[in-house]
């Protein structure tokens, strides 16, 4: 309730009571609900958590964990590599999809399914093509060449970069909309008068897409990267974390600490990942109050 | 009719090089999935790309529930839908009222709770979901709906709010002061001018809060664990207890499942899609 009335206090006048309009004592009900929503499931369990994580025992602990080290290094591998990969590839396809032809825009409905279906299945899906002795790939590797194709999720590397594609085949869609927005908010005209002057697509790209699309991206490339650290499912229903744990990532490791019953360790392993969290929130804030 | 100049034919191709790659990329995992489901487990495992013998056997013994990891299918299902809807309900009414108090009553401080909310976003979900399963376990509601309809109430509510708030600022002060001057109180305000005009948006809201309870896995599963209690996507990833799965039947299941969300996807398509991207291009 503090936070309703913090704004009130500044104008000076008579005692809150009756200083409220009827209005604003609806306002203040009204509101209330979502407050204690808010108290309850999110500022509580954040300063919980906190608090949970406050012994530096857990830290060594987690130094001395090899798992841990190896899951913040493929955590920084999923985010700089895949994220911008990603971005990159759904900048380009929101180029082919701003193309006025009917079956692009058919294609573009189509392209939609991986965000609109849950993830479950279709990662188990992946997960079960990827069999060595039963999946379709190796299947067709074989006929194909005669050798047996490699075995897909035994080999850390191979697991992680599977693990990415997963993450990139579910939310592809999403950005891709999202630039075909902001891109088709650019005027007409910038290209009509550049195509006059004979402008390569690289100089249309260069000169007029990106200058005015630069912010939407970053901006979306930042909490993408914010939204992939709590990224679960593609690995965990993917590779579950192996080989060996080999392939966990930061979101996959304080699950499984919470899993073998170690709170405070999971909740330590999230305070490490704030040095990636909070950089990543201070651009966005900055970002968006501009 | 003229015909298409070499320059054209080119630009096509080039189109087409593009297009195809992307269609398979998204239709293989897909594909796959609907290929299990049709398939006898024989020819499921041999990797072909049509069954020599397509049945529609597997989804027999997922709705008759003939099968160990499918025993309690039904009830799984019936869960899901309740948590949906119920998460669709409480969102909505919460994010209405927040959203009505925020724009139209002003009152004090609303834009800084509206601020303080979408900063929920900026907690990576994996990274809330620990705090929030001991948090639960405080409240005594692990294992109890309740637990899950919460948390994913917590997750709609802020960009349910924000929406709302987007949307009603949108109407006219006038048809509120209007309303005053006729002596309405806010009450009446709220459930006679405010409900009907806000309708479009409160389809597309509940929607996406209905869809994303569904959708839901790292919350269902980690909240609740009794085979009587969980939802449908938390019994799939428990197929995967067994080396020897039988991956057709968890197919079907799971074809079953994406169904209904894909469907209510494209009915609301032209809402959903709207809906988001018009906040995205303002940020």
């Amino acid at each position: 309730m503090a936070i309703t009335l913090s704004g009130d206090q500044a104008i000076p006048g008579p005692p809150l009571s009756s200083r409220l309009t009827p209005a604003q004592v609806w306002g203040i009900i009204l509101l209330a609900p979502y407050l204690l929503v808010f108290l309850a499931f999110v500022v509580y369990p954040v300063c919980y958590g906190l608090w949970l994580a406050r012994a530096p025992s857990n830290y060594v602990a987690l130094y001395n964990d090899p798992i841990f080290a190896r899951a913040a290094i493929n955590t920084l591998i999923f985010l700089v590599i895949g994220i911008n990969v990603k971005m990159l590839i759904a900048l380009f396809l929101s180029g082919f999809f701003a193309q006025q032809r009917t079956w692009i825009r058919w294609l573009s409905v189509i392209f939609i399914l991986p965000w609109a279906v849950p993830s479950i299945p279709t990662i188990l899906s992946v997960r079960f093509m990827l069999n060595p002795e039963w999946g379709m790939i190796n299947h067709f590797i074989f006929s194909f060449t005669g050798d047996d194709g490699p075995n897909w999720l035994n080999d850390p590397t191979v697991a992680l970069t599977m693990a990415i594609a997963v993450h990139i085949w579910k939310s592809l869609p999403f950005w891709t909309l999202i630039l075909i927005t902001g891109r088709l908010a650019i005027s007409h005209d910038l290209f009509e008068a550049a195509e006059v002057d004979g402008a390569s697509w690289w100089q249309k790209f260069r000169y007029i897409t990106w200058p005015s699309m630069q912010t939407l991206y970053v901006t979306c490339t930042l909490l993408s990267m914010i939204w992939t650290l709590g990224d679960f499912n593609s690995v965990y229903l993917l590779t579950g974390g192996g080989p060996a744990d080999l392939t966990h990532v930061l979101a996959t490791l304080g699950i499984r600490y919470l899993r073998l019953d170690q709170l405070s360790l999971a909740m330590a392993s999230i305070v490490c990942a704030m040095p990636f969290v909070l950089p990543l929130v201070y651009f966005m804030m900055k970002r968006l109050s501009r | 009719m003229k015909l298409p100049s070499l320059r054209d034919v080119a630009t096509e191709a080039r189109l087409l090089l593009i297009g195809i790659p992307v269609f398979l990329w998204t239709m293989i995992p897909i594909y796959h999935m609907f290929l299990f489901a049709i398939s006898p487990k024989e020819d499921a495992f041999s990797g072909k790309l049509w069954p020599d013998h397509p049945t529609l056997h597997n989804f027999e013994i997922v709705f008759k529930q003939q099968h160990y990891f499918l025993r309690d299918f039904y009830v799984q299902f019936w869960n899901s839908t309740l948590i949906a809807v119920s998460v669709g309900v409480l969102t909505l009414f919460i994010a209405t009222a927040a959203a009505f108090s925020i724009s139209r009553l002003k009152v004090p401080g609303g834009r800084a709770v509206l601020n303080l909310a979408l900063f929920t976003y900026f907690i990576p979900a994996a990274f809330l979901a620990v705090p929030m399963y001991r948090t639960m376990g405080n409240y005594g509601l692990l294992n109890n709906h309740w637990s899950l309809i919460l948390a994913m109430v917590t997750i709609a509510s802020p960009y349910a709010i924000w929406v709302l708030k987007q949307a009603s600022d949108k109407l006219p002060v006038e048809l509120d002061e209007a309303a005053v001057m006729d002596g309405a109180t806010t009450l009446q305000i709220f459930r006679l001018v405010y409900l009907p005009l806000m309708m479009p948006s409160l389809v597309a809201i509940g929607t996406y809060a209905v869809l994303l309870a569904w959708n839901e896995y790292l919350y269902a599963f980690l909240l609740l664990s009794n085979d009587r209690e969980i939802t449908l996507p938390v019994a799939l990833g428990n197929f995967l207890a067994a080396d020897d799965s039988p991956w057709e039947l968890l197919m079907t299941t799971g074809f079953i499942y994406a169904l209904p969300p894909a469907a209510v996807y494209y009915a609301f398509r032209r809402y959903m899609v709207g809906g988001l991207t018009a906040g995205a291009v303002k940020s």
